[in-house]
């Protein structure tokens, strides 16, 4: 009996050494770092006191970025919502035998790097990009458009990386519905989209909730899409943090902004566990 | 290690070791191998005298070190350089500080400008040079080497290695060179290149351009409150903020942007390929002096070969050309190619006299206010 006590921890020591490590102690890092001073030197002075928590709250230029962060991270949820369902749907109900190929069309950008996908959209929408090119040899417009370097290209970015996420949530949703539903529903008078209305999207909403957190959470936290996509203006919170860290080797201010961030992601993340239940999200990673 | 090992098995096998003590034993020695081979192991490269490690700034600069230095000094000496690369020196500064020990994964970095140096000696990571074991430190301009020895007087940590400006590139296409240099500075804030502006994004350069376009010595700056003003105004104009030599070459190359602030060996590269780009040094343009820094801890012996290889003429002459940047070596003293003495920020006097450097100390010690101050500007 005793035996049976230790080995499923001995059996999960490799993994939980690894969130203790890689995950756990660094976190703890940032939370002490974020008490200390920066010396005029850019070395770290190790105290306690809220400075940098203050610093952030001084006046609106933090909150308002922070608040840009939320603002794009809700667009990208809603344009990713929209984009992502009816793919998902349409894998749903096909009965086609390259079905399977589909689904896995969607996780084939994961294949090749963030950032070469991110870098790929300056060919495509820059102003002798392809797009700027193919208007102008067709006679559409006189002039390159100005495609880049705005809240639109970074949109672009972030869309590409993080709609698979909100398709797979979607799609393993609609997989555990009971397709008798649909058809008792269709046998007591709803047509098509009354059926799809009342009992399927419904039904899927565990998983559009699940894949809407999944999106908002990894775009507040992203900052390639706006680094390399994004003009002046459309920086989000992660961008001040990695300035903050890495061009002013302020550690403690920035392991403060990331902690503020973290806490409002935490809270997110909380809540929608307290009424939902995060166990939705695995599902789409485990398939039906 | 091996012989302990066995040595204890033996114990243990004769029964003078009890079974708990051997797997004791055991898991200690486990530990003391995964630190040899984890981060102490990369200390004990650092310090091993058949390599040595140099961080630069990668793409056309890497190579030409590559080619024209280390690949030559590995074949003349079977010492091997690990050529490693940064995007910035902010972002490597910030490598070597989080580097366990710090500083002691890192050995030799192409550092840029006197603020870097005088950075890295406030942070401890300089050491103490034998100036006689590197011969060829004779052959550098005399004005090169004396800002060093202000900030370390007792010993050079660093041997300057080429010189740089940060001036202006613009389109000549669209940007007649008359017009540009008529504005000198003021091209960055003139209303034809509104939305179609590039700049760095550091703080540094920018404040610098800003100074010189309110009319203020850059390293001495009264107003800047008119500073601020005139940054808050061109940030509008600009299309991207670029944040490496590759991007903002790609960024003329492909005409996103028309004029920018550029570094002047990226522009050379860019005319040579046969882009229409102009190269601007207005008044009180932005010059730097780059050094090759020897981070503590490396193995000296190893370094000061490398950095006398590196200064032989044929070897700096070669690597200049490679990355267009004039080397250190004094124009009196060394005969120089056709390339060179028409690189940009070549100075046939070698006194570099009328040449405008960044002040390390007062520019350090405005870094923090005036970094945040900048982000809060362009960000907004």
């Amino acid at each position: 009996m005793k035996k049976q006590n230790w080995q499923p921890w001995a059996l999960l020591s490799p993994s939980l050494s690894a969130i203790l490590l890689l995950l756990v102690i660094p976190v703890l890092f940032i939370i002490v770092y974020s008490f200390w001073l920066r010396a005029p030197t850019g070395a770290v002075i190790p105290a306690f006191q809220l400075g940098n928590y203050a610093r952030f709250f001084e006046d609106l230029f933090y909150p308002s970025i922070l608040f840009r962060t939320i603002r794009v991270s809700l667009i990208c949820v809603f344009l990713c919502l929209i984009m992502g369902y009816i793919p998902a749907y349409f894998f749903h109900r096909s009965t086609s035998r390259f079905r399977q190929a589909l689904i896995l069309l969607v996780l084939l950008p994961f294949w090749i790097s963030f950032i070469i996908r991110t870098m790929s959209w300056i060919n495509i929408l820059g102003t002798t990009g392809f797009l700027n090119h193919l208007l102008l040899k067709i006679g559409i417009i006189s002039q390159p458009l100005s495609l880049l370097y705005n809240e639109a290209a970074v949109l672009m970015g972030l869309i590409q990386f993080l709609l698979p996420f909100m398709i797979l949530n979607i799609f393993v949703s609609l997989e555990g519905i009971d397709k008798n539903l649909l058809e008792a529903a269709r046998s007591m008078g709803c047509n098509e989209w009354q059926a799809f209305r009342e009992v399927t999207l419904p039904l899927s909403l565990p998983g559009v909730s699940a894949g809407c957190l999944l999106v908002f959470v990894l775009t507040a936290g992203t900052y390639l899409p706006p680094m390399i996509l994004g003009g002046p203006g459309n920086e989000m919170i992660a961008n001040l943090i990695f300035n903050r860290v890495i061009g002013t080797l302020d550690w403690p201010f920035g392991s403060a902004i990331s902690v503020i961030l973290l806490l409002l992601l935490g809270t997110i993340v909380w809540t929608y566990n307290r009424y939902l239940g995060i166990s939705q999200i695995f599902k789409a990673f485990k398939g039906n | 290690m091996k012989k302990q090992l066995e040595d204890v098995r033996n114990e243990y096998h004769k029964g003078n070791l009890s079974r708990r003590d051997f797997v004791k034993y055991l898991g200690v020695a486990g530990v003391a191998a995964g630190l040899a081979g984890g981060p102490f192991g990369l200390v004990s490269k650092a310090l091993a005298s058949d390599r040595i490690r140099f961080d630069g700034w990668g793409g056309t600069t890497s190579q030409a070190f590559r080619r024209y230095a280390f690949e030559p000094f590995t074949e003349a000496t079977g010492i091997r350089v690990i050529d490693g690369e940064f995007g910035d020196m902010d972002s490597f500064r910030t490598r070597v500080i989080a580097s366990f020990p710090p500083g002691g994964e890192f050995n030799l970095a192409h550092l840029s400008g006197l603020f870097d140096y005088d950075m890295y000696v406030g942070l401890g990571f300089n050491t103490a040079l034998d100036e006689s074991r590197i011969r060829n430190l004779d052959l550098v301009m005399t004005a090169m080497i004396e800002p060093y020895r202000r900030i370390t007087p007792d010993a050079l940590s660093a041997i300057p290695y080429n010189l740089g400006q940060t001036g202006i590139a613009y389109n000549t296409k669209y940007i007649p060179k008359e017009k540009a240099e008529e504005l000198g500075a003021g091209l960055l804030w003139d209303e034809s290149v509104q939305g179609r502006l590039g700049s760095w994004t550091e703080w540094r350069t920018n404040i610098w351009y800003a100074a010189l376009y309110t009319g203020q010595n850059p390293n001495d700056v009264q107003d800047m409150d008119a500073l601020w003003d005139a940054l808050r105004r061109q940030v509008p104009m600009v299309r991207k903020y670029w944040g490496s030599g590759a991007e903002l070459m790609s960024l003329l190359a492909n005409e996103e942007i028309h004029a920018t602030v550029a570094w002047s060996g990226r522009v050379a590269h860019l005319q040579d390929q046969g882009y229409p780009i102009g190269f601007l040094s207005p008044y009180g343009c932005y010059s730097w002096e780059e050094c090759i820094f020897v981070i503590k801890g490396t193995n000296l012996d190893v370094a000061h070969q490398l950095l006398d290889f590196m200064l032989e003429p044929e070897a700096a002459i070669a690597v200049a050309e490679g990355q267009m940047y004039p080397p250190s070596l004094d124009p009196t003293k060394v005969e120089m190619t056709d390339i060179i003495k028409n690189l940009p920020a070549f100075d046939p006097t070698g006194k570099l006299e009328g040449y405008l450097f960044a002040d390390p100390k007062y520019w350090n010690a405005r870094q923090v206010e005036w970094s945040e101050r900048w982000d809060r500007i362009r960000v907004s």
